[in-house]
């Protein structure tokens, strides 16, 4: 490791070879303040355009001054980054860019956690002397994202991580100079782009250019329906980043008091997805072993891997990117999917109910769960199974709006039937969870022997795509995992060439998982916080009795008195589903 | 076309070149050929230099007049597009500036047949290497 | 048809009216008539010269004999003196300061030698689609002694030794980037030539590409050979269609030779070349932009470093040189770097190719020594100011060079000195511009092409330039404030200090040189709200002469927002604060008595 010696603001400081001034500069307690720089550490996901040109210093014998977020420190190197020279251009840099931005932070959906309204604070920006012609463009309303790009300031970090982390490429930069925004090719909608709605965009974007479809107010109104019963399932990874909307740590698993805010929010009754989840391992994995004993027993028509279903944003990758391969993902739906198909039916029978007087609310750490809560298939008689899906910032700001002080509520439990699940669904919220899950209650199935051990450590982990293989009491169950969807497309590769060594691959969208998802409170670049979130489930998969979703009572009730058994004709109805090709052509009008 | 693989082949064709300037055709006495040079770069062109050396090719074999017309590259009199030199066999060229078809006409009655200089010459303010 | 025995040439006919061009013409044709010689001799107007401060001049031919300074006075003499009895009139012989010799042959005269085609050596001498042409002018020659006769260090030292620099603009040593691509190890490099030419009213890429595509051709293949790059790309702008034509050809053709494939000269070295299109965008010059277009990515800058010639094409050592550098590379193997580096000043080598445009009379491509005042470009190779104005300001360096005025006349024109004047080198376009031209509109009119150009990625420049140009805007339509000149400073400085690129670190020179040269034209602009040049429409207002009105009415009648009033038969006025200077009045009177002021 080569050592290179600089001084910053007359500290000396010595760091490894190749690092950049900004980094050095925080080693000595100096931080410079940045605007586009992006760095969720240990992940591999790093944006240092060196465009904003907010963290400009001044480096000796330099013309002129140079980005602290793109320059490599070098031997002897002498930076200021505090001289007038400095923060004059910095200030006036800011004032520029706020020159080119609406004024209307009281009203934006991003006031209070934007990065560009924090750094004005912070560089006490009191006037903007350069006013002048703002950008106008339209807003552009999916059914899960908004971009309102008059908002932009072309950090580029939503294009980093649509094109280079989830090789989605729906967005890019488009136009020159002024006109320059980021926006989907030729500006069409980004409903008709190849837009997965992974959200990840959102979860980076510095300002409100970005921000989720907000459907609170139309849940308000069904808690108001004296007519409607209405009830919420809330996705595992909420629970694990819900606390920090509300200041507490990050990791603070907040189970019970979500709970607890949810009944006070009126909901008639609070229910969990991971309910849903070990219903999903129960069809997961069956089908899962389905598969598997055709293969074993010789039929080569059988499609392995399988892959895991449950990311409704990993769906939509697929369905664009490799239509070809739509017969090879396990056909369970997930499971908010199922969750809503179930209450919708089972549920509201038990409730003795109308469908159409049920209303279904679930709370994801996922903007792609809005959208696929509107697909066609999931509709009855045009009566989705479930009818709004708000993110865990929503839930807050729902909770905030309410006038609930939620670090003081009790603690509460779930409602039965549909609460109850088992610490394999907890994992779902993380990167390996989903394949771990299933692994418990297929080797159980498999070898109808009990677990030797609950926990597969080999399966867990950060690391973009990961390896690992389970023995099956002498079968060797061959497992890949990925997590962002440019890993996903790796693998998908390797399948579509036929050149895949696995039986079965979780793929999640999000880097992370959904304790990543886009409708998770900000990290704004911070990965400690998501590797907390994920210790949080894993905490509470831990402290569960039960940990192998076939154990789940419910679950087997379920079974018992509705669906009989795992892939029987009527789980095929409700639990299952199918794929569509959505490869498109572009045609400009 | 054979390959050229050393300084030798080089120095043939260069050489051959020369000649083939001379005797372009073998009929052409080469003191009483006349070669002209269209400037053809895109502003020529832009000014109306395919016309010109289309007009000259056609009228110097109606004319009975022997000469090679080729074209070449920007000569760099933006301000007088179209340029042609015009070089009479044993005289310096001489470039005429703002050449059209009766231009042309011209310089090949009065200067091509009499050695009569007509306006619109332009002088050479360059050494080239 | 008459034979003419001898021709006077006159210089000037339709550029040089300044300088009595034509009545010496007449006096010569008169005194021809008087003598009888008028079916012997011809009087030829020509173009001009290049030396207008000699002028006007009328040469002799046959005899190339060159008189200078001539007066109409002049013309009884030389026909009596030189026509006749075939005497030279010595007086009027030019003088080379230097030498104190008679130089009768304009061939000879120095300041003739002005321009020196190096770059240009073959355009608008062979033809460009004949290779054979080419090579007739020792073409291939320097590729053949290069592979032949050097190793690629050697090679790489003769153009140290030049002391080429980049004459895309930035002026870097050619001979060291090309080491430092040398030295970096890696399995496939590439030679990219940037034919990018963007700025506005430059064509000097164009003209090289289009009159000589060979000697681009032959310098990327010894470029190839110096830094260990078998592929070479030329990244040209897709609405150059005769230069990619002519390009294409000669590619072809030294394929056909085997000047360009495999084992080239039987030395073992294998090169080619295929061509990019770009689509016309000027910040594509930038080299890392321009990467970016060719990968088929945006084409917007990276931070340097890495460099291209560590990181560049596909992520492959790249060596990135202009047209204008590749063309000189044959000329300095063949003749030799001490040759080459005896032309210019002492840290600019070489010449420069310029396309002159603007005010100026011989519009056009030119190429001098480094080291030329611009004094000599604009009043002798450029012929002066056109219409016989004066002078007021020369833009160089394209959009984003500055604007120099009569106090850097005498400023040899090199990388440094431009630099140190405010301006830069660029890639060789001078914009003369005259009295008539508004500084203030000068600098507006750049702003607005590096408003329209900037990538949009980083916020200085995007924002910025706009800014900017709205205040540039602001003050010419006379709403200008003594705020907004500091803001304009202030913001200048920001936008070169800030920027990502060299497009932003150079798009305020327009505005801070002219700040810094024509301050009180600003002043004016802001406080008198007044524009000496008369182009500022917003400054301008339209006027009655009390003493020519007559009161005839027709003004008033014709006035669309009734801003005209007055007595019938008495002088009427215009009332500012409602004309809306449509011009309408100045139309309808017949006594010229509405003024523009």
């Amino acid at each position: 490791m080569e050592l290179v010696k600089l001084t910053i603001d007359k500290k000396s400081v010595e760091v490894e070879k190749g690092t950049s001034i900004l980094n050095a500069a925080r080693k000595v307690g100096i931080e410079i303040p940045t605007l586009c720089y992006f760095n969720l550490e240990g992940m591999n996901i790093e944006n240092k355009p060196g465009g904003c040109r907010i963290c400009v210093v001044e480096v000796q014998g330099r013309r002129n001054l140079a980005p602290a977020c793109a320059t490599e420190v070098t031997e002897g190197m002498v930076v200021k980054t505090n001289s007038t020279r400095v923060l004059n251009a910095r200030r006036t840099v800011m004032e520029l860019i706020l020159s080119d931005h609406p004024f209307d932070c009281l009203v934006c959906p991003k006031s209070g956690n934007c990065e560009l309204q924090s750094l004005a604070h912070r560089l006490g920006i009191r006037d903007i002397p350069y006013q002048g012609e703002q950008s106008t463009y339209r807003k552009d309303t999916s059914p899960s994202i908004i971009r309102d790009v008059d908002k932009c300031i072309l950090c580029r970090r939503c294009e980093m991580m649509c094109n280079d982390i989830q090789t989605v490429g729906a967005l890019s930069a488009i136009n020159r100079g002024f006109m320059a925004v980021v926006a989907p090719a030729f500006e069409m909608n980004l409903e008709k782009s190849p837009c997965t709605y992974c959200g990840q965009c959102v979860a980076v974007c510095p300002t409100g250019a970005l921000t989720e479809v907000d459907n609170t107010r139309q849940v308000i109104s069904a808690l108001a329906d004296p007519t409607k019963t209405v009830i919420v399932q809330t996705a595992p990874a909420v629970r694990a980043a819900l606390g920090e909307e509300f200041g507490l740590e990050p990791g603070s698993l907040v189970t019970g008091k979500m709970v607890s805010a949810l009944r006070e929010l009126g909901f008639d009754y609070v229910f969990d997805t991971d309910f849903a989840a070990d219903l999903t391992i129960m069809e997961e994995g069956s089908e899962l072993l389905d598969r598997l004993t055709r293969y074993l027993s010789g039929d080569r028509n059988v499609r392995l891997p399988i892959l895991t279903s449950c990311c409704p944003a990993w769906v939509n990758f697929f369905e664009h990117n490799f239509p070809e391969l739509k017969d090879v993902p396990s056909t369970a739906r997930s499971p908010q999917q199922m969750f809503g198909s179930i209450a919708k039916t089972y549920f509201a029978k038990k409730l003795g109910i109308d469908r159409n007087n049920l209303v279904v609310v679930s709370i994801m750490p996922c903007l792609a769960k809005k959208y696929e809560c509107q697909r066609s298939e999931f509709l009855t008689d045009g009566n989705p199974d479930v009818d709004f899906s708000l993110s865990t910032r929503e839930l807050a700001n729902f909770i905030k709006l309410a006038n609930i002080d939620f670090n003081s509520l009790p603690e509460s439990d779930f409602d039965r039937p549909l609460g109850e699940s088992t610490g394999a669904a907890v994992i779902f919220g993380t990167t390996g969870g989903v394949i771990e899950a299933a692994v418990r209650t297929a080797y159980e199935l498999y070898t109808k022997k009990p677990l030797p051990r609950v926990d597969f450590e080999e399966l867990r982990g950060l690391e973009g795509v990961r390896a690992a293989t389970v023995n099956f009491d002498g079968l060797e169950l061959r497992i890949g995992i990925a997590h962002g969807l440019g890993n996903a497309r790796q693998l998908l590769e390797e399948v579509r060439d036929g050149k895949s060594q696995y039986h079965a691959i979780e793929i999640m969208a999000c880097p992370g998982g959904c304790i990543g998802g886009g409708g998770q409170p900000l990290h704004h670049g911070d990965a400690s916080i998501l590797k907390a979130r994920q210790k949080a489930l894993y905490e509470e998969d831990r402290n569960k009795a039960l940990r192998k979703s076939h154990e789940n009572p419910y679950i087997i009730q379920l079974y018992e008195e509705f669906l009989g058994q795992p892939l029987s004709e009527m789980s095929h109805h409700l639990l299952h589903t199918q794929y569509f090709d959505k490869s498109t052509q572009i045609v400009i009008e | 076309m054979s390959q050229i693989k050393s300084f030798e082949d080089l120095r043939k064709i260069k050489e051959d070149f020369g000649k083939r300037i001379q005797f372009r055709e073998k009929s052409f006495d080469p003191s009483k050929v006349v070669q002209i040079k269209v400037g053809f770069g895109t502003s020529g062109i832009a000014s109306g230099a395919k016309e010109v050396m289309t007009f000259l090719r056609d009228e110097l074999e109606k004319r009975n007049i022997e000469a090679v017309v080729t074209q070449t590259g920007d000569m760099g009199y933006s301000y007088a597009e179209p340029t042609i030199e015009v070089k009479l066999p044993g005289q310096e060229p001489i470039v005429f500036g703002k050449v059209n078809v009766r231009k042309a006409d011209e310089i090949i009655e009065r200067y091509i047949k009499n050695g009569e200089l007509i306006d619109g010459i332009i002088p050479v303010n360059y050494h080239t290497i | 048809m008459a034979k003419y025995r001898m021709h006077l040439l006159v210089c000037g006919g339709t550029t040089c009216r300044s300088s009595e061009s034509e009545s010496i013409r007449n006096a010569l044709e008169e005194s021809l008539e008087r003598n009888g010689l008028e079916n012997e001799v011809k009087v030829v107007s020509t173009g001009c010269f290049g030396f207008c401060d000699k002028g006007p001049i009328v040469k002799v031919i046959p005899g190339n004999t060159f008189y200078i300074h001539v007066k109409p006075e002049d013309a009884e003499e030389i026909v009596k003196e030189h026509v006749l009895n075939g005497r030279r009139v010595e007086r009027l012989l030019y003088l080379e300061p230097e030498k104190e010799l008679l130089a009768t042959g304009s061939k000879e005269i120095g300041f003739q030698k002005k321009q020196i085609r190096i770059a240009l050596r073959n355009c608008g001498f062979i033809d460009p689609e004949n290779i054979d042409e080419y090579i007739a002018r020792d073409g291939y020659v320097a590729l053949c002694r290069c592979l032949t006769e050097y190793t690629p260090q050697q090679v790489i030292e003769m153009i140290k030794k030049s002391g080429l620099r980049g004459r895309g603009g930035g002026g870097f040593p050619t001979g060291l980037k090309w080491e430092i691509t040398a030295k970096v190890k890696s399995d496939q490099k590439y030679v990219i030539c940037n034919a990018d030419e963007g700025d506005p009213g430059a064509f000097m890429d164009r003209s090289i590409l289009e009159g000589d595509p060979h000697s681009v051709i032959e310098a990327m293949a010894i470029n190839g050979y110096c830094t260990g790059a078998s592929k070479g790309l030329v990244y040209i702008r897709a609405e150059y269609p005769m230069a990619i034509k002519r390009l294409r050809i000669a590619i072809n053709q030294a394929k056909e030779y085997g000047l360009l494939g495999k084992n080239i000269f039987n030395s073992g070295f294998d090169f080619d070349i295929e061509l990019r299109y770009g689509a016309g965008a000027f910040v594509c010059g930038e080299e890392t932009a321009l990467i970016h277009s060719m990968e088929g990515k945006r084409g917007e800058p990276t931070f340097k470093p890495p460099f291209p010639s560590e990181h560049g094409f596909l992520g492959k050592p790249s060596n990135v040189n202009n047209v204008e550098t590749y063309a000189n590379i044959p000329v300095i193997i063949n003749k030799g770097p001490e040759w080459f580096a005896s032309i210019g000043t002492e840290k600019s080598k070489g010449t420069k190719v310029f396309a002159l445009a603007g005010k100026i009379n011989n519009v056009g491509l030119i190429e001098v020594p480094m080291g030329t005042t611009l004094r000599d470009v604009i009043f002798k190779i450029g012929g002066g100011i056109r219409g016989g104005k004066g002078f007021k300001a020369v833009q160089t360096g394209g959009p984003s060079g500055g604007c120099l005025t009569t106090r850097h006349l005498d400023t040899p024109i090199d990388y440094d000195n431009l630099l140190a004047a405010g301006s830069m080198m660029g890639s060789g376009g001078m914009i003369v511009m005259d009295e008539d031209d508004c500084m203030v509109s000068i600098a507006k009119f750049y702003l607005g092409f590096t408003v329209d150009e900037s990538c949009g990625k980083c916020s200085p420049c995007r924002i910025g330039n706009k800014r900017l140009y709205e205040i540039l805007d602001k003050i010419t339509k006379g709403e200008g404030t003594t705020e907004d000149l500091a803001k304009l400073k202030n913001l200048s400085e920001v936008i070169k200090d800030t920027s990502l690129c060299g497009l932003g670190q150079t798009s305020p020179n327009p505005v801070l040189s002219t700040l810094d040269n024509f301050w009180d034209e600003y002043v004016e602009h802001v406080i008198d709200k007044k524009c000496r040049a008369s182009s500022c429409k917003g400054l301008m207002k339209y006027v009655i002469d009390p003493e020519a009105c007559t009161g005839c009415t027709a003004c008033a009648r014709a006035c669309p927002v009734n801003a005209i009033s007055g007595e019938r038969k008495g002088p009427h006025t215009i009332n500012q604060e409602i004309c809306i200077k449509c011009g309408t009045c100045m139309e309808k009177c017949k006594f010229n008595a509405v003024l523009l002021q």
